[in-house]
């Protein structure tokens, strides 16, 4: 932490912020919370400049307009860019994942992205929606992934990003294979929201920000409930 | 036009959707409100069109208020003459054809139409008035993108400049899909959700607001000054009259769908002062509102179908035990993380908080974040058997809604 409360950023709550993203923020802080971290939490304002010393930022899902006027604002802004330079943890879902890539599509245009990961996002046959599973990379030392999924995209990496998990159930990237991950980057299409399925990914993320090796651990019964109802629900065919 | 006067083929098709529709309510299916216009219409394509030829038709659409509001309109214009309506909530054009079937001829239509469908309903009914409430995030798993559905709302508008748009001068995205019609009379009845209309459709700016009033910062889409309002307990009308509104419904949500009716009615010639009585007659739609007796508990029911209708619902309910009951199912939408767009806060003030339904899991972890303490049953029943005698209020979203409704046998 570059200061003595933990500082997260939500990005542009008023442009992506259609999935219930506001809980991976709301997941992250009440974690956070409960082992004793201070915690200062910003909503960004797409009219308001980007922070550039916050700890974590998060970016959430939207419809085509808003994914291409959030990627071009934050590419005229720089915020973001000098944020994850000097070593920020972003979590981005679904188009505030495509958007850190070098290009999407949205409304049948090829957009910029931020090139913050090596890949790009391009229209899929159809569009994927329903439940997503999959096997996290084991160097991160996770349990399996569980989401929702909803997007039409599909998301080809290049060398220097790497997948999040390896598909058991569902659509993720396209090609077997589900987000990805560079440094302390994490992308994934797992709605749910995704920190609500997967506390242990907000823990990643505490730990990338605070340096600590290790959290104490939280009463989770009830996400593991939910956890073992939705990788159950994953399995069998819809 | 009267019965007699149908084509052949429409006579087929009405009488086969009265028979299926008096079998599926015999056979405890359901209401019978969706069945017998789909096989009418698999008889005559052109039946919703035949049925609906020589009514006077008004339409509802929005994502919320749909289904009380049209009976509220149905009740209002019931002042001029008989009305067929689709009060069940069955708002595709299967549910408006068995209405219209059932009812046999009626001077006039009220009927209540899914947003994706208003087009198509457009062109069958030939509507005099289309009353549009407000538009938000619903389904998230299949649902439009709020802002495909305005333009589609927009463009079928602009294609029929002869009908009169009575529209929600509150909500940005329902004023902007109302500004390609010549016609339009403006209501204001309040929007407690805001975070779908952040972005002026029109020019992508971001819109400001101040008190009631609202404006885009980089075009001129601003809020018209609507001629019905809602002040206090009651409704101004375009003369600047106030009228005390007086419902059985709560929540200041239905005293502007009330507002709503009374500004369609009088497109049909029904002043509010002759409409007021039978809105207050108005007791519950559909289950919706509903009150029911049953071992010492008065459980009140409250459906709650997306992130503005629960905020609605929390304004309704009493400082009372209270059932939370969250399904997943098609009907629902499949995503549940519209959980979080949801504060659920104004439960934390010491009542219980039961929680049932298909995702009671995902409605625990949502509680927990939320500071709200909860416990989880695992039925309807043994919700009733772990809260005192006394008010039990259930706030449960569609399906749940309707599993809930069956318990207590279909009550309306």
């Amino acid at each position: 932490m570059s200061t003595e409360s933990l500082r997260i950023v939500w990005i542009y709550p008023d442009l992506l912020s259609t999935y219930g993203d506001r809980g991976n923020l709301l997941i992250l802080a009440h974690r956070a919370a409960a082992r004793g971290i201070p915690v200062e939490t910003y909503e960004v304002r797409s009219d308001q400049q980007m922070p550039t010393t916050a700890d974590v930022y998060l970016i959430g899902g939207g419809e085509d307009g808003p994914q291409a006027a959030a990627a071009q604002r934050l590419i005229t802004d720089g915020g973001l860019h000098r944020a994850v330079n000097q070593g920020a943890a972003v979590l981005a879902i679904c188009a505030g994942y495509q958007l850190f890539g070098h290009s999407f599509f949205a409304k049948g245009q090829k957009c910029a992205g931020l090139g913050l990961l090596d890949l790009y996002s391009d229209r899929g046959p159809t569009r994927a929606v329903g439940e997503l599973r999959g096997d996290i990379d084991p160097r991160l030392g996770l349990p399996a992934l569980t989401g929702f999924e909803n997007h039409g995209g599909r998301t080809h990496l290049g060398p220097n990003a790497t997948p999040l998990a390896k598909v058991t159930a569902g659509i993720g990237n396209g090609d077997q294979t589900e987000g990805a991950w560079a440094g302390k980057i994490l992308g994934t299409y797992s709605h749910g929201p995704a920190l609500a399925r997967n506390p242990a990914i907000a823990d990643l993320l505490l730990r990338w920000s605070t340096g600590a090796d290790r959290l104490a651990p939280l009463d989770d019964a009830w996400a593991e409930r939910l956890r073992g109802e939705r990788l159950a629900a994953a399995a069998s065919p819809a | 036009m009267t019965d007699g006067k149908l084509p052949l083929i429409a006579k087929v098709a009405t009488t086969a959707s009265k028979t299926a529709a008096a079998l599926s309510r015999a056979a405890g299916r359901g209401d019978g409100s969706v069945i017998g216009g789909w096989i009418g219409l698999k008889i005559d394509p052109d039946l919703l069109a035949h049925l609906s030829s020589g009514r006077a038709v008004a339409l509802v659409s929005g994502t919320n208020g749909k289904t009380t509001t049209t009976r509220f309109t149905a009740a209002a214009i019931g002042v001029l003459g008989r009305v067929a309506t689709n009060s069940y909530g069955a708002n595709m054009p299967t549910g408006h054809t068995s209405a219209l079937a059932k009812e046999g001829h009626t001077p006039f239509a009220v009927l209540e139409v899914d947003e994706h469908y208003m087009a198509q309903v457009i062109e069958a009914t030939r509507p005099r008035v289309v009353a549009l409430l407000n538009l938000s995030r619903d389904q998230l798993d299949r649902a439009k993108e709020v802002a495909m559905m305005a333009q589609m709302w927009k463009t079928t508008l602009g294609q029929h400049p002869d009908i009169r748009v009575v529209a929600n001068s509150d909500d940005p995205m329902v004023v902007w899909s109302a500004s390609s019609s010549p016609q339009v009379t403006w209501f204001s009845a309040g929007q407690r959700w805001q975070d779908d209309s952040f972005v002026c459709p029109e020019s992508g700016h971001p819109i400001e607001r101040s008190g009631g009033d609202w404006w885009c910062t980089g075009c001129p889409l601003r809020r018209p000054k609507p001629q019905w309002s809602v002040e206090d307990e009651g409704v101004i009308d375009p003369r600047g009259d106030w009228h005390l509104v007086k419902l059985q419904l709560p929540g200041r949500v239905n005293i502007g769908n009330a507002a709503t009716a009374l500004a369609v009615a009088a497109e049909f010639g029904v002043r509010p002062i002759e409409a007021l009585p039978r809105l207050a007659r108005v007791t519950s739609i559909a289950g919706r509102y509903a009150q029911v007796e049953r071992d010492g508990r008065n459980i009140r029911l409250l459906l709650a179908k997306n992130p503005a209708s629960w905020l609605e619902a929390f304004d309704m309910a009493e400082q009372a035990p209270t059932l939370l009951s969250i399904n997943a199912r098609d009907p629902d939408g499949m995503d549940t993380s519209w959980l979080y767009d949801v504060d659920f806060s104004p439960l934390r003030d010491g009542r219980p908080v039961l929680i049932t339904g298909d995702r009671a899991y995902d409605l625990a972890v949502r509680l927990q974040v939320n500071q709200v303490p909860f416990r989880h049953v695992q039925s309807f029943d043994e919700a009733l058997a772990s809260v005192p005698p006394g008010r039990l209020e259930v706030i449960a979203n569609y399906t749940a809604f309707q599993d809930i409704r069956a318990e207590l046998d279909r009550v309306n």
